[in-house]
């Protein structure tokens, strides 16, 4: 029966991704914008869905992850422009994201639930402050242009969010249903059983944290390469987390492929909705709540449960 | 050392802040041996165990395994030295099957290995229908029976050859067959040689089973030998095993109310597809005793929730004649009906006093101060660990925790769900004594849900019988043995 169901959901997810990689030829480069930082934003909630979905880790603050390696790729790239290949600096931001992913994995060994969340909510604020009290270094409140993009072509640019989300979703998922996902998910539920059942619970969770960093990481690099500025607004602050957050709880949780979902769905609407102004955040907040409400598991589990009657 | 030894364990000492939880403690087990640990509730049993697994860090001694040592060790490396623990509360996978749940088990620790090979299907299989699990291989553990739940947690910790198996507690809420059947398994276990552990209060069952018996009283060793000189001994027998329980069960023509105050008539409750409950109908007058018996998962705890108002149901429930579908759980518990929950429902980080405090909330200050003083008079650990999270209390003391917090409520109808969980049998009896008292001075209703049918008789005035949703059976205690338990249990 569930394999039944996974194929099906992996040739769903094969045709769109088809009609996705075709959409240039017809759509407006406006769509096209607005899609290439869905991928993007899908990235950052399929990492998250990692920690908290399978290793049980609540996580409030994904753009201190996100924003670590935004920010290092910016500014090394503005301080070194055109000395450091852009790609340098990219790989430079993905692995800032892996030394704070293992300095925020310290706390959670210890604490759980609330506690660890706290840590990961002042994380981001102490991030927050950093930029702005060094702006000469990172353009504060104002905002960091960098010198450098990777294309100025939007076809290209939506490509390669396009693929970099394929690849990356490919990678997380594939670890989701590897053993590692289940160890992680033992874990999660019952830390002292899992290590009762022989399983380094430290070390499996140290490398959730590292793998979501990174893909967080790569992708807020990434991300400031193509919009060609940083700034705290679109990769630090906490409300970016939240949307983030409620991408992936909106997709389903522990799927990841529903993160991706969520977040491809939260832009979507986000700029569908943009003629009514002041009106656009809540009636999207309120939609999302009612999904959540009504279907614990996302849009996912809408699936599910239709595939089911 | 003696080379037959597999595990040797000298001077083991646990502390808890200023508690010592465990006390210079010294015993060995040999290859294929069965090594019963018994004592009271809160005396240091699952401590030592945790000790030896790695969960809990010793304070002081050594833990020899095989010749090494493993004190202090975290528990996956003692897990991969051949230690397998059997936990008492299960927390399996809920959306893997009952096979895959079997599989995490048999996963390599490593992080390089995505995927597990091939014959970890074969294995986990064979270990399934090794437990008698190999009915239910595909399903889910939500929709399994507490014994086949046990049977997966006992699975899981077999599943890598341990030598040495520490079971803590493998009876508790199981049924006499059930119990047997456990038992072979456990038994199987010497003959393959491997070293056991065994915690129950099931003194019988232990007795039957175990090569050697030691009893522990407040952390240490209090007794050892073979389990008729254990249980013989005078100091055991004051601090564990406590008298026999009698009483008398009173006829139903002597309740002089007319109209019973608790009237279930006709109540059905399913679970999506699975019925749980068919056209149950049971009555209880006032000041009445009466047990609902039946084997796990007739629908006991299904019929207890539907009262309380926890399940949507069909039929009818009434209380001093009036119908409880309107109210909420919070105002049929207001009304006085009150439920002690088998699965305990505490405030973990609260301490017990705190627990105990929010059950005589509603009282008036003077009659809670002394329903508490009563309480704590009647189980005097509870005074010990007032102050203690009840996260952190042994199994049985949460219990009666569990139990004192519902009495505390002053409840008109007490229902008791699998009161006997986790308590030693010295508890029992002063359960038992507890019960008596109220039967005598207040007009209080008990409706007892049980499978220790040893437990469940003495207290009633009269008995259901509940099999496979319905009720199969009533009558009185009396006629319980000859009519109904053959059939039922
Ligand atoms: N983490 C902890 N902090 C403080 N006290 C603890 C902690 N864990 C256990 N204790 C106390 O140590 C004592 C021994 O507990 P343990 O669980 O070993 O008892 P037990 O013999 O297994 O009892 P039971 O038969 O009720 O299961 C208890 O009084 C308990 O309250
Ligand atoms: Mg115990």
């Amino acid at each position: 029966m569930r394999s039944l169901f996974s194929t099906r959901l992996f040739w769903l997810t094969v045709a769109v991704l088809v009609g996705a990689a075709v959409l240039p030829q017809f759509a407006s480069g406006y769509v096209l914008g607005l899609l290439t930082v869905a991928y993007f934003t899908a990235v950052f909630a399929m990492s998250w869905d990692l920690l908290f979905g399978f290793a049980g880790e609540v996580n409030f603050g994904p753009t201190f992850l996100i924003g670590l390696g935004a920010y290092t790729a910016g500014i090394l790239d503005q301080q070194f422009s055109p000395g450091l290949s852009i790609w340098i600096c990219i790989i430079a931001g993905a692995l800032a994201a892996v030394i704070g992913g293992v300095v925020l994995a310290l706390p959670a060994l210890r604490v759980s639930g609330p506690y660890f969340g706290l840590t990961t909510l002042v994380a981001v604020l102490m991030l927050q402050n950093f930029v702005v009290v060094f702006a000469d270094l990172t353009g504060g409140e104002i905002g960091l242009s960098v010198p450098d993009v990777i294309t100025i072509d939007q076809k290209a640019n939506y490509w390669i969010a396009l693929g970099f989300m394929v690849v990356s979703g490919a990678i997380l998922f594939g670890l989701s249903r590897s053993s590692i996902g289940l160890i992680l998910q033992a874990s999660g539920q019952d830390k002292v059983q899992a290590g009762a059942l022989g399983f380094n619970v430290a070390k499996h969770k140290l490398a959730a944290f590292i793998v979501s960093a990174f893909f967080s990481g790569l992708a807020g690099a990434l991300m400031v390469f193509y919009m060609g500025t940083a700034s705290v607004g679109t990769f630090i602050d906490v409300s970016v987390g939240v949307q983030v957050i409620i991408a992936a709880v909106l997709g389903g949780r522990r799927t990841v492929l529903g993160a991706a979902i969520g977040a491809v769905f939260l832009i979507g609407m986000g700029e569908i909705l943009r003629p009514l102004g002041e009106l656009a955040t809540p009636i999207v907040s309120v939609v999302a709540l009612a999904v959540v409400l009504f279907f614990p598991n996302g849009f996912l589990g809408m699936l599910r449960g239709e595939a089911r009657s | 050392m003696r080379s037959d030894v597999m595990l040797d364990v000298t001077g083991l000492t646990k502390r808890f802040g200023g508690l010592v939880a465990v006390r210079d403690l010294s015993f060995s087990i040999r290859p294929g041996e069965i090594l019963g640990l018994i004592g009271p509730n809160g005396s240091g049993k699952s401590t030592a165990m945790k000790l030896i697994m790695g969960v809990e860090r010793p304070t002081a001694g050594t833990i020899l395994l095989d010749g090494e040592n493993i004190a202090g060790l975290p528990s996956h490396k003692v897990a991969r030295k051949g230690v397998g623990l059997v936990f008492q509360h299960s927390r399996p996978l809920h959306r893997q099957t009952v096979l895959e749940n079997i599989k995490v088990a048999l996963l390599p620790d490593s992080l390089l290995r995505l995927f597990a090979d091939p014959h970890v299907d074969g294995q986990a299989r064979a270990i399934a229908e090794r437990v008698g699990l190999g009915k239910v291989m595909e399903r889910k553990p939500p929709t399994l029976p507490f014994a086949d739940l046990r049977r997966l947690e006992l699975a899981k910790a077999i599943a890598r050859h341990p030598k040495l198996v520490l079971v803590d507690e493998p009876f508790a809420g199981l049924t006499a067959s059930e119990t047997r059947e456990f038992s072979e398994l456990i038994r199987g276990f010497r003959e393959e040689g491997r070293a056991v552990l065994l915690v129950d209060h099931n003194v019988k069952s232990v007795s039957a089973l175990v090569d050697r018996v030691l009893a522990m009283y407040l952390g240490e060793r209090i007794a050892e030998g073979s389990a008729a000189q254990v249980m013989a001994d005078p100091t055991v027998r004051k601090v564990y095993l406590g008298g026999a329980i009698t009483t008398v069960a009173r006829p139903e023509s002597s309740f002089k109310d007319v109209t019973p105050v608790l009237q279930v008539d006709n109540v059905s409750v399913s679970y999506g597809k699975a019925q749980a409950l068919q056209g149950a109908s049971i009555h209880v007058h006032e000041g009445e005793f009466v047990s609902v018996v039946g084997l796990n998962g007739a629908g006991k705890t299904t019929l207890f929730n539907a009262i309380s108002g926890l399940v949507p149901y069909a039929g009818e429930i009434r209380w001093e004649g009036k119908p409880l579908k309107a109210l909420s759980p919070a105002a049929i518990a207001r009304t006085g009906l009150v439920q002690c929950p088998e699965t305990r429902e505490l405030f973990g980080d609260m301490s017990v006093r705190e627990n105990l405090d929010l059950g005589g909330h509603f009282l008036p200050p003077k009659e809670r101060e002394e329903r508490l003083e009563w309480l704590l008079e009647l189980f005097p650990i509870l005074r010990a660990r007032r102050a203690q999270m009840s996260r952190t209390l042994s199994g049985g003391e949460q219990q009666m925790l569990a139990i004192a917090r519902a009495l505390m409520m002053k409840p008109r109808l007490l229902i008791l769900d699998e009161p006997t969980l986790g308590l030693a049998p010295v508890i029992l009896e002063t359960l038992s004594k507890a019960l008596e008292k109220l039967r005598a001075t207040t007009p209080i209703s008990v409706l007892l849900g049980e499978q220790n049918v040893t437990f469940a008789l003495p207290h009633a005035d009269r008995v259901y019988v509940l099999d496979h949703a319905r009720i199969a059976w009533e009558g009185p205690p009396g006629r319980f043995e000859a009519e109904a338990a053959a059939t039922y249990l």
